[in-house]
């Protein structure tokens, strides 16, 4: 059969068309089907019990309360170090950096911190950290979260600071505040949505991040809040059960999975409707 | 020194410290890179002197023995990431283009919304699934049909070749590609909004159907930077942890073909640091954390520049 050139040219146009909607199916099935496989295989096992129990030895009933408190505890001390040293970092590139060589720099290099391997960064607080003390630590862990999640918090506040109108700041100056007392008095107030929303995407990022703690926290099967001891975490308990041969440490491994997919996919679309409010407004 | 002066002066320490405080944050990041790297070379350093130049080229890694190679882990992170980019760069150029040009509004909200929520998921629930699902049916419904029907002594023989478990380099390849796909679809998708109207409309105008002008307008237009959004992905895969750890079957040979198991830079120091008794065994893993290092490095100095130069 042959063409001519305008059908064959709709013809080449439609098959195009249904490619990049074949494509786009492709990346909406991936995630139907991980959060399928996730709930499936996760929902059955959560209960009070998870919440409740500590992880169990191979063959014994157990939750997972001590990998959540884990996580909760290494999660908070990295999130509040993340986000003084990000909104403070992200001001200055937003607000002092104006023209600056050395604010390109710190922009460049936040960028490259934003996609380095994190596994790298576990490598690094292992050095710093846990060889010259001698010891896995949950404040290891910690920290090493904190640098995980700092490019994030700078940012995104320097994202959400540099939407605020110049009229807002000028406004302060003319009432004779000094420069900071309107960033800290009138610019962080008027951004705090997205301030909120940085802080909420470096916990997203953090909270199911399992490589810098390989060697850092190193993992716990007791309940332990000792900044000085090993800790469990969620991420951990999960890559150590999932791997092992028996059934029931594997169910828990998928209900872990399950209840961190829920926290960070939760902490993400809150963070993202934030910005989307505060842009509007 | 009346009250006035003393309230202005204390009003101009107040915006020094507080810049000063700003300022020293910023450096606390700039801090972490050197630190990080300066941490690496230390680290590697006793293991690269210990091997020199052999490091880089030998396939041994024998813990017993004492004797360290990274070229096994080395190729097989450039492998993986590599294949895992030629997946995902026609998906990704496919999601952006539906996006922009095709999706009715109603959806687009819908559609950018889970591919949003793909960058979310965690590494290690992408390994699990991994892990759990893709690898049996790919086992069952790729590998074993394949086994049967290709002769083993052929070309596509020594291909495929490999334990139908389905953990190997090509499904850390899929699991990797999935992964990425999100990061490469944002950034060629504002790349494409990025083209000025008056260019689209020009080519429409002339008649062109919606695939000539994005195929001969839009893509060639933003090409530049689109390579930088491959190399932002590639930076992605090459770290990538955990998911490649639980899928890619953790053998230190090098790989000889498509479903052989390996190893990737990431996941034999995820597998071993903790691990690693001997002062040499712990360094050797320390200077393969710095090649990945100086490998990653580069793919996110090229993407920054790419993409940059065209915003610009």
């Amino acid at each position: 059969m042959r063409f001519d050139r305008h059908t064959r040219r709709k013809l080449v146009n439609y098959g195009f068309v249904g490619l990049t909607m074949a494509a786009t199916a492709v990346a909406v099935i991936a995630l139907l089907l991980i959060l399928w496989s996730l709930v499936v295989n996760g929902l059955g096992g959560i209960g009070l019990h998870i919440f409740t129990m500590d992880q169990p030895p191979p063959e014994m009933p157990g939750g997972l309360r001590n990998a959540i408190l884990g996580s909760l505890e290494m999660c908070a001390i990295g999130m509040v170090m993340a986000v003084v040293i990000g909104i403070l970092a992200g001001t200055w590139l937003a607000e002092y950096g104006e023209g600056k060589r050395l604010a390109e720099v710190v922009r460049f290099l936040n960028d490259v911190l934003l996609s380095a391997p994190s596994i790298l960064i576990g490598l690094f607080v292992y050095e710093l950290l846990v060889r010259p003390l001698h010891g896995f630590s949950a404040a290891a862990g910690a920290v090493a979260l904190a640098f995980v999640a700092t490019p994030v918090v700078t940012r995104t506040t320097e994202d959400i600071l540099r939407l605020q109108s110049n009229q807002l700041r000028e406004a302060g100056m003319a009432m004779g505040a000094g420069k900071s007392y309107v960033i800290r008095a009138i610019i962080w107030r008027a951004s705090r949505p997205g301030l909120v929303t940085g802080a909420l995407l470096g916990f997203a990022r953090i909270s199911g991040e399992t490589a810098p703690l390989l060697f850092t926290s190193l993992g716990n099967p007791d309940l332990s809040f000792a900044l000085t001891q090993p800790m469990g975490a969620l991420p951990t308990t999960i890559y150590q059960f999932a791997l092992s041969a028996f059934d029931d440490w594997r169910a828990l491994a998928w209900v872990g999975a399950l209840l961190i997919a829920i926290t960070v996919l939760a902490a993400n679309i809150i963070g993202r409707a934030l910005a989307r409010g505060s842009h509007q407004s | 020194m009346t009250e006035e002066t003393n309230g202005l002066s204390r009003a101009a320490r107040q915006d020094a410290f507080f810049q000063a405080l700003c300022f020293s944050a910023a450096m606390v990041l700039m801090a972490t890179l050197a630190g990080l790297l300066v941490a690496l070379v230390i680290g590697g350093w006793p293991a690269l002197a210990h091997f020199g130049p052999k490091f880089f080229i030998s396939a041994a890694w024998d813990p017993v023995a004492e004797d360290y190679g990274a070229a096994g882990p080395i190729v097989g992170t450039l492998v993986t990431a590599g294949l895992a980019m030629v997946m995902a760069l026609p998906l990704a150029v496919g999601i952006a283009v539906f996006l922009v040009e095709f999706c009715p509004a109603v959806l687009a909200k819908y559609v950018s919304m889970a591919v949003e929520l793909l960058a979310g998921i965690p590494s290690i629930v992408y390994g699990m699934w991994g892990l759990f699902v893709l690898a049996p049916w790919f086992a069952l419904h790729v590998q074993l049909p394949l086994f049967y029907v290709v002769d083993p002594d052929s070309f596509w023989g020594h291909l495929f070749e490999g334990i139908p478990n389905g953990a190997n380099i090509f499904t850390a390849a899929m699991i990797l590609a999935i992964m990425v796909l999100p990061y490469i679809a944002t950034v060629l998708r504002e790349l494409l909004l990025s083209v000025p109207t008056h260019v689209r409309e020009a080519a429409y105008g002339m008649g062109c159907t919606p695939y000539e002008v994005v195929s001969r307008i839009m893509l060639p237009y933003i090409r530049r930077s689109a390579i930088g959004a491959v190399m932002l992905g590639l930076g992605r895969a090459l770290g990538e942890t955990m998911a490649v750890t639980f899928i890619i079957g953790n053998s230190h040979e090098f790989p000889r073909s498509l479903f052989a198991s390996g190893s990737t830079i990431a996941s034999t120091i995820a597998n071993e640091f903790a691990e690693a008794s001997s002062d040499l065994h712990v360094s050797a893993l320390l200077a393969l954390g710095l090649v990945l290092f100086v490998i990653t490095f580069a793919a996110l100095v090229g993407a920054r520049l790419l993409i940059g130069q065209e915003k610009a």
